[in-house]
């Protein structure tokens, strides 16, 4: 299939920097992003100085952007921690995103080339996703690769591909309890596969390695579901989790796709399994009232466009969930004032 | 939370037979005496029944032709086809073990990307004696391989899994691609070892390849006919493909998982595109209309056993499918005649275990 190419001028790379010093980050990644724009977000909770590595084509967003673009300083809260990434997904104004976590550095494939992150992403977001029927041989647009015998041919299109989930060597991302009671357990499994999330399967979409369509879906990927104790790990959140289901309950609704597997990125130690396991059990145990949720939401013919999907999404959760827990009620404000915050900010006629 | 596994895979060698249908012969046995010598054979004989199929020496077997299909189902083996692999299903009819590995006779030991030979069998065993997760997709694939598990977001509650009822292998060197592909391109081969075994979501279906192809049939077995192909019928080579969307809304209803991924065998003969082409054509066109069908097939709560619910589908067939083609009506009726057949031939089994419908409250 012939791949559409791509400018790189229609790439945004947003980086959430939850710590300070990103210059060993920025180098290690330099022969992937520097041919990209950059956009980097400091956690506004964070004190010290953002250093950066120099020769980018960088943005940099800290707490007094966030706070001039959002209006006041306690909606800062809503990009807080992990968080901050969407602010940058919120001024981008380029098609594709490509974002990962400011611990992750450059993994190698199983030929011991490095992975270019960005070029695999964009082509899943560029290929067609195929999510009404599972191709045995996994993507068929792959080079060497095609729809085995059986698949139906009015199928054989596809739909756009609306957002690129993509997987980690060495710390995968694995829940609290799970790594605290494996703490050697490592991910050495490089699976060289990309597939189609098929239409109505939920999962979990981490957020530690994306690409996205901003123009097909930018607006339901929103920072909403924050816990009371959430903290600056990946264990002690499940914001990501919450944005995933929401995107996947979008893209079936608009009959786009969703892609995981290629590209990885490695992942580094920080922070303690066990620590946060202690600190933080609420995520899990929201999770229990969440999946059943979102895999029974259907969402009204009336909403056709990412930000209509949002805001009926918004509502069923105040409905439906939030008189399970308040932290519930509090996400689905938080999705309608994103989508109030999208049109100011985000759209394409704002300002960046 | 998923538990790696350090014991050795069961052989299962008194549980598990082997089934292979052939026309031709059967020397592809001698590359896999090592993995399958152990185990007990069914060999379904197509075509001329007068021709003597030669199996390799040391293997425990019972051969069927066409004499001996006909001799004991009667009337009945109207159901099975003749001239067409699909008379396979024969083999999983008769059998007496749990579980069931058929594999055809131009398929043979692949290796992996370090060089060992796969030991197919082995890991179909793996996959059938591990849970499936059907109702929600695991990033990291299959969570109970060793060095996997759930990943964040996963609820503890559906951690426990389902009972796995299907393991579909995948094939390298030929691919398994229709015609008008093959045609298309005839000299791609698939190169790609992708180190993944998952479990295919509930409310999804799949194109099941029969090449490679493992089985609880106690849990599936009766839902597992083969479909009328070959000589008299309109249609071959969607033999599989019919059995793989039957099983698949059947698991769906019942609560029982079915994975693809690895095993992968050697795949080592293209058949004539050509000749593929003629016995493939109808389906190419019906299957736009049998897709949505068993997409949007449902079985009434009252279905709580594999042939209840293999008898409401081939009702459903009947009423919705006979208009696409009076064949849908024929093998609607194949499809009762395989069930009588199947609870004739196996009494005691009574009904295929009833099952509990999803896990908790997080089934949808």
């Amino acid at each position: 299939m012939a791949q559409v190419s791509i400018q790189d001028s229609e790439i945004d790379i947003v980086i959430g920097a939850v710590q300070s010093d990103l210059t060993s980050f920025m180098e290690e990644w330099r022969p992937i992003f520097s041919r990209y724009h950059l956009i980097i977000v400091k956690d506004p909770d964070l004190k010290e100085e953002l250093k950066v590595a120099g020769g980018f084509n960088v943005n940099v967003y800290t707490k007094s952007d966030i706070d001039r673009v959002v209006g006041s300083s306690s909606s800062t809260v809503l990009f807080s921690g992990y968080s901050c990434c969407y602010f940058g997904y919120l001024m981008s104004r380029k098609k594709y995103i490509i974002s990962v976590d400011d611990d992750c550095s450059l993994a190698k494939d199983n030929k011991g080339d490095m992975i270019d992150i960005v070029s695999q992403h964009v082509s899943n977001l560029t290929t067609p996703a195929t999510p009404f029927f599972f191709n045995t041989l996994y993507d068929p647009y792959r080079k060497g690769a095609d729809f085995v015998r059986g698949y139906p041919f009015s199928l054989r299109n596809g739909v756009a591909c609306a957002l690129s989930c993509g997987l980690w060597l060495n710390l995968a991302d694995y829940d609290a309890p799970t790594q605290a009671l494996k703490p050697g357990h490592r991910n050495y499994r490089y699976v060289d596969a990309v597939l189609t999330v098929p239409a109505r399967t939920m999962m979990p979409v981490s957020g530690v390695n994306i690409g996205f369509d901003r123009e097909l879906v930018g607006p339901a990927l929103l920072p909403a579901l924050r816990l009371a104790a959430e903290g600056k790990f990946r264990w002690e959140t499940v914001e990501d989790i919450w944005c995933g289901m929401c995107v996947k309950v979008v893209c079936d609704h608009m009959g786009i796709g969703v892609k995981s597997g290629l590209p990885y990125v490695w992942r580094e130690e920080r922070g303690d399994a066990v620590e946060s396991l202690k600190k933080e059990w609420e995520g899990v145990k929201l999770m229990e009232e969440v999946v059943p949720f979102f895999q029974s939401l259907r969402l009204s013919k009336a909403a056709v466009s990412a930000e209509q999907c949002v805001v009926e999404m918004a509502a069923a959760v105040k409905e439906r969930l939030g008189p399970v827990d308040p932290v519930f009620a509090r996400a689905a404000d938080a999705m309608v004032n994103w989508i109030k915050l999208w049109k100011v900010a985000g759209s394409q006629t704002a300002v960046a | 939370m998923a538990v790696a596994s350090v014991s050795p895979t069961p052989l299962l060698k008194d549980e598990l037979d082997i089934v292979i249908p052939t026309i031709r012969n059967l020397d592809f046995l001698e590359m896999w005496r090592p993995f399958f010598q152990r185990y007990h054979l069914i060999i379904v004989q197509d075509g001329d029944p007068s021709k003597v199929i030669k199996v390799p020496e040391g293997f425990d077997y019972e051969l069927y032709n066409r004499n001996d299909i006909n001799r004991i189902l009667g009337p009945k083996a109207s159901c099975i086809s003749f001239k067409d692999s699909a008379c396979r299903c024969f083999g999983y009819m008769v059998s007496k073990k749990k579980y069931i590995y058929t594999i055809d006779d131009d398929c043979f030991v692949a290796k992996n990307p370090s060089g060992e030979e796969i030991n197919a069998l082995e890991q179909h065993i793996k996959n059938l004696l591990s849970p499936s997760t059907p109702f929600f997709y695991n990033t990291l694939y299959d969570p109970y391989r060793e060095g996997a598990d759930f990943v964040r977001g996963y609820p503890f509650s559906l951690r426990e899994g389902v009972p796995t009822a299907v393991s579909h292998g995948l094939w390298l060197n030929i691919p398994d691609y229709d015609a008008p592909t093959q045609l298309v391109k005839p000299r791609e081969r698939n190169t790609r070892y992708v180190d993944a075994v998952m479990t295919i979501p509930k409310g999804t279906l799949f194109p099941m390849c029969g090449m490679n192809l493992a089985f609880n049939r106690e849990l599936i077995g009766p839902a597992m006919y083969f479909g009328l192909m070959g000589d008299g019928q309109p249609i071959g080579r969607y033999d599989d493909m019919w059995a793989g969307w039957c099983i698949k809304v059947i698991c769906d209803h019942l609560g029982l998982g079915v994975k693809t991924g690895l095993p992968y065998i050697w795949h080592s003969k293209a058949s004539n595109p050509f000749v593929n082409l003629k016995k493939e054509y109808k389906g190419i066109y019906w299957q736009e209309e049998l897709i949505p069908f068993f997409q949007s097939a449902t079985l009434p709560k009252d279905c709580t056993t594999v042939q209840k619910c293999y008898i409401e589908l081939s009702k459903q067939v009947k009423a919705k499918l006979g208009k696409v083609d009076d064949y849908f009506l024929k093998l609607a009726d194949a499809m009762v005649t395989w069930i009588e057949a199947w609870d004739e031939l196996n009494p005691s089994e009574g009904d295929s275990a009833e099952l509990a419908n999803g896990v908790g409250k997080l089934t949808v």
